[in-house]
């Protein structure tokens, strides 16, 4: 039942063949036996869990059910929830239970879906490993040598070890599709301003959006379906009418258009990613659709920008934990000062003190044309690339990431190194486009490859299109990890 | 060596918006602290800020106001900075792209106009509140007044005395409670000075080094500082000291500034623009709008009152000095006919007595109206100008209207004059000796006669009846 899809699920529970609670209950057993080993999970609250379940039953009962009603969902933990614990991976929040549900937590428990818990992230989700977690590292449930892949990374691992069949995750610079590579997933980053960001607590305003994860396209599709929405409390949501993102899922992709950017085939992409993301390209021709070869001359420049801009708006945006009103205080001090610097030194961790910073020192005074508004406008150049682009082709491929999974530690010491992985990702971000990862194989050592599709704006539905049709006809994303079951 | 003062002001005002300029708490003074505070006030995680349009309409109406240029395209930026009462470690401000630019305001100084132009003016939140008093040595924070809304209104440094900076305060306090975007309350802190004072000999071109004077709430208070550390800047350089760019404030208890910071302890603001907020965009049919339901404004209602009504210049600025005193004046004016009559009635007897009362005009025992038909009653010649102030005393009293009081005091002038001359022969025979005096040249003596004669009328004569007739029996 945990390989289930959403929609299987979906019908279970309207054929009365399995309870709200009781699907809750097999996915918290999982929990339960896996989660020591993978630590994907930061708070498991059966009671609560089981508690909407009942209330997801009562729906179904009354048939007022939507299309996810009863199925649970898992929320990465920077997303704020009524009365649950949110820590976004820090110390610094460690003991912040939240007085408010987020937009995104509404939305779902509107739709009927029971929580499954706060997934673990790197802390305040910087990092591509899952690392930087004050609460530990997440285990790769391929192998657990390996990380998961961040920020989301606790999110990915969940669904990867069917934990749970859902869960929401956050993208900055790849935080959905870079985990969803590492751990075979498929993952998807939407149009900025699509979800609502009002109670995702914030790394970097302008590049942050929220996106499912799930085992399939599909599934997300389904789930996107109940996240996206105007939001009048988040000044950057987009007010434009709702979409139904399965509509075109079972679209032919004959004539469709597949640019495949050459810097994102060059140097540094592992071969086996490589040779994946080539097959993945034969599949699609093999469906009808016809590879052109565009140029993102710019995406090269696409980390020292995101290195610039995404530091400096978190250096503002964590200049509000400062032990005053909630959170982690220093529990000694002299005077107002030395509470700042004690809570801020002892609270954070050292990415993030890292990245703090770097943000504060290319606002600073002196540095802030040199680096900040010269980022800016190379942002708009990357995002130029892409609009040229996009007159020659309907959605861009390439690989998700470099290479697969790497083991736990041997990046940690190298923030570059560990920066390189979202070379890939980042330069959506910075242009605002939908993204997402899908599985495409595996590499010699059973770890999962992640093949990226980049759309337009606002063709969520379209690249769904493109990477239902992928899974229709291979059945990479319906691996799982052995041992675990 | 002769000194020149340069002074700029940097006037906070307080946008009388019912909620705040980012989130939906409410912006009345005075509640129980933290009570107005909702999670984006007090920066939970994850919260964000949505702009009041109320807020941004009220500084259109500024910009227009001024006559200033407006932006099309405005846009918020953090200013970054660690302090309890400010919760999201940053102020949303503007600095790069504000609302408003330009524009100019006259003031009138010991009978001189002069036009002070302005830099700027944008929007921004305020922050809360410290408390240091009654925690024991920790500090209480009242996020109440986090959030709250204000512009930030910056003038070039075109003021040249502390009269002319008090001149321009006042005038700006008149207009922005004149087009009612903020409720000019200084003691609760709606309109806040920050004065920038800097001298220069006499002839130099160059500025000297500025210092700032923080947070003045009064003009009396505006005034003093600047006298002060005008003073003490010349002093300074004339003891071969030098003027170290810094931040002061005044203590209103010894009537000096002192320091608060010097420019080493200056912050790195490290602006940038908000990505939580778009770019404000202003377009045509909303300023359009706006224009269209502002009030007359002080300078044009000056100008209309000297042409309209015949007062000078000087009074029709004072007549103008509040929207609620021009509302009155003008209907009183209205009413009796008579500008000049009725602007010397408003700035004298009635101001006096509101002020004697501590009372504004708005609460004015006497109504405009009433004031109006007592002049018109001085015109016709019913009542004397003395007798014109006993009605106005009982009007005051709330003793009815003006033909009431008149009629049940009996203070009309008498117009009978049989009586009249009946008064005057009795008045000339019982003084032979100030006729005598009269008539052997001392002018004196007939100032002595009219007044008998007034006295003996108990003042309900008419002065230049009395006048007529003491020169008629005496030739």
């Amino acid at each position: 039942m945990s390989d289930a899809s959403l929609s299987t699920l979906a019908a279970q529970l309207a054929a009365k063949q399995v309870s709200s609670r009781e699907l809750a209950q097999v996915y918290l057993d999982r929990i339960a036996a896996l989660n020591p080993a993978i630590n994907a999970f930061i708070t498991v609250d059966p009671d609560k869990t089981l508690l909407e379940a009942a209330g997801a039953d009562v729906r179904i009962a009354a048939g007022n059910a939507g299309p996810l009603t009863g199925i649970p969902v898992a929320h990465k933990d920077i997303f704020c929830t009524d009365g649950w614990l949110t820590t976004c991976g820090s110390k610094m929040l460690s003991n912040f239970v939240a007085p408010y549900d987020a937009t995104v937590i509404e939305r779902f428990k509107a739709a009927g879906m029971p929580s499954l818990g706060k997934t673990n992230m790197d802390e305040f989700a910087m990092g591509s490993s899952n690392e930087t977690s004050y609460f530990g590292a997440v285990k790769n449930p391929w192998n657990l040598a390996y990380v998961p892949g961040g920020s989301s990374g606790g999110a990915a691992a969940c669904v990867a070890a069917r934990m749970a069949p859902a869960a929401t995750g956050t993208d900055t610079g790849g935080s959905i599709r870079q985990p969803a590579a590492l751990t075979g997933i498929t993952g998807l980053k939407p149009t900025y301003g699509l979800v609502s960001r009002y109670g995702m607590i914030a790394f970097a305003s302008s590049l942050d959006q929220a996106g499912p994860m799930a085992l399939s396209a599909e599934d997300c599709a389904l789930l996107l379906n109940a996240m996206t929405g105007f939001d009048p409390r988040d000044s950057t949501s987009l007010e434009r009418e709702k979409e139904d993102y399965t509509r075109d899922l079972e679209k032919p992709l004959a004539g469709l258009r597949v640019g495949l950017p050459r810097e994102f085939f060059a140097e540094g992409l592992n071969n086996e990613v490589a040779a994946a993301v080539d097959a993945a390209v034969a599949e699609l021709k093999k469906l009808g659709a016809t590879p052109v070869e565009i140029s993102l001359a710019n995406s090269k420049l696409a980390i020292p920008v995101y290195y610039v801009l995404a530091p400096a708006e978190a250096s503002s945006n964590l200049s509000r934990f400062d032990g005053v009103r909630y959170g982690y205080r220093a529990p000694d001090y002299a005077n107002l000062d030395d509470m700042y610097c004690k809570t801020r030194a002892q609270g954070f961790g050292a990415e993030v003190k890292r990245r703090i910073l770097i943000g504060a020192y290319v606002l600073s005074h002196g540095y802030y044309d040199a680096y900040y508004l010269q980022a800016q406008k190379i942002r708009r150049l990357i995002a130029d690339d892409f609009s040229e682009a996009f007159k020659t082709c309907d959605v861009i491929l390439g690989p998700t990431a470099p290479g697969t999974a790497f083991k736990l530690g041997e990046k940690s010491d190298d923030p570059v190194e560990m920066y390189l992985n979202d070379l890939y990702t980042i330069p959506a971000n910075l242009a605002g486009l939908p993204g997402m990862s899908l599985p495409c194989g595996f590499d010699t050592k059973g770890l999962p490859i992640g093949l990226q599709l980049v759309g337009n704006y606002f063709s969520e539905a379209k690249m769904l299109n493109v990477a239902h049709q992928y899974q229709r006809a291979t059945d990479w994303h319906a691996h799982a990890p052995e041992g675990l079951k | 060596m002769k000194w020149e003062t340069v002074i700029g002001l940097e006037v906070h005002t307080q946008l009388a918006t019912k909620s705040k300029i980012f989130s939906g708490s409410s912006t009345a003074f005075g509640a129980a602290p933290n009570t107005q505070a909702s999670a984006v006030d007090i920066a939970l995680p994850g919260v964000l800020p949505v702009l009041n349009r109320g807020a941004v309409e009220c500084a259109i109406k500024f910009g227009l106001a001024i006559g200033a240029n407006l932006n099309r395209v405005n846009v918020f930026d953090r200013k970054n900075y660690f302090y309890p009462d400010l919760p999201k470690g940053y102020q949303i401000s503007q600095l790069a792209k504000p609302i408003v630019e330009g524009g100019a305001l006259k003031i009138v100084v010991e009978g001189e106009e002069k036009t002070v132009n302005l830099t700027r003016a944008h929007m921004e939140e305020d922050a809360g509140k410290s408390l240091h008093e009654d925690f024991h040595g920790m500090t209480g924070i009242d996020l109440n007044r986090a959030g709250t809304p204000l512009l930030e209104i910056v003038s070039e440094p075109e003021m040249r005395s502390s009269a002319e900076a008090v001149a321009y305060a006042r005038a700006l306090h008149t207009l922005v409670t004149w087009i009612g975007i903020c409720d000019g309350n200084m003691q609760e802190g709606s309109f806040r000075v920050d004065a920038n004072v800097s001298v220069r000999p006499v002839g130099q071109a160059e500025f000297g080094t500025r210092r700032e004077i923080k947070n003045l709430n009064s003009f009396k208070f505006l005034q003093q500082a600047i006298d002060y550390e005008v003073r003490w800047q010349i002093e300074t350089l004339e003891d071969g000291g030098r003027i170290e760019q810094a931040t002061v404030l005044f203590d209103p208890d010894t009537g000096e500034t002192r320091m608060m910071r010097s420019k080493e302890d200056a912050h790195d603001y490290r602006y940038f623009p908000d990505p939580d907020l778009l770019p404000v965009k202003l377009d045509e049919d909303w300023i359009e709008r706006v224009r269209a339901a502002l009030p007359e404004l002080p300078a044009a209602m000056q100008a209309r009152f000297q042409a309209e009504y015949g007062v000078s210049a000087y009074d029709a600025a004072v007549l103008t000095g509040s929207r609620a005193l021009a509302d009155y004046f003008e209907t009183a004016a209205r009413a009796c006919g008579q500008g000049k009559l009725a602007a010397n009635w408003v700035m004298g007897e009635l101001s006096a007595a509101l002020n004697k009362a501590e009372l504004g005009i708005a609460a004015s025992p006497v109504s405009a109206a009433q004031l109006g038909a007592l002049i018109a009653r001085i015109q016709d010649g019913t009542l004397s100008g003395k007798l014109a102030k006993q009605v106005f005393e009982g009007l005051w009293e709330g003793a009815g209207e003006v033909d009431a009081i008149i009629e049940a005091r009996g203070l009309k002038q008498m117009s009978d004059s049989g009586e009249l001359e009946k008064i005057v022969d009795e008045v000339l025979a019982a003084n032979q000796k100030s006729v005598e005096e009269f008539r052997a040249g001392k002018d004196k003596a007939f100032n002595a006669l009219v007044g008998q004669v007034m006295k003996a009328s108990r003042g309900k004569a008419n002065p230049a009846q009395v006048n007529d007739l003491l020169k008629a029996r005496l030739q």
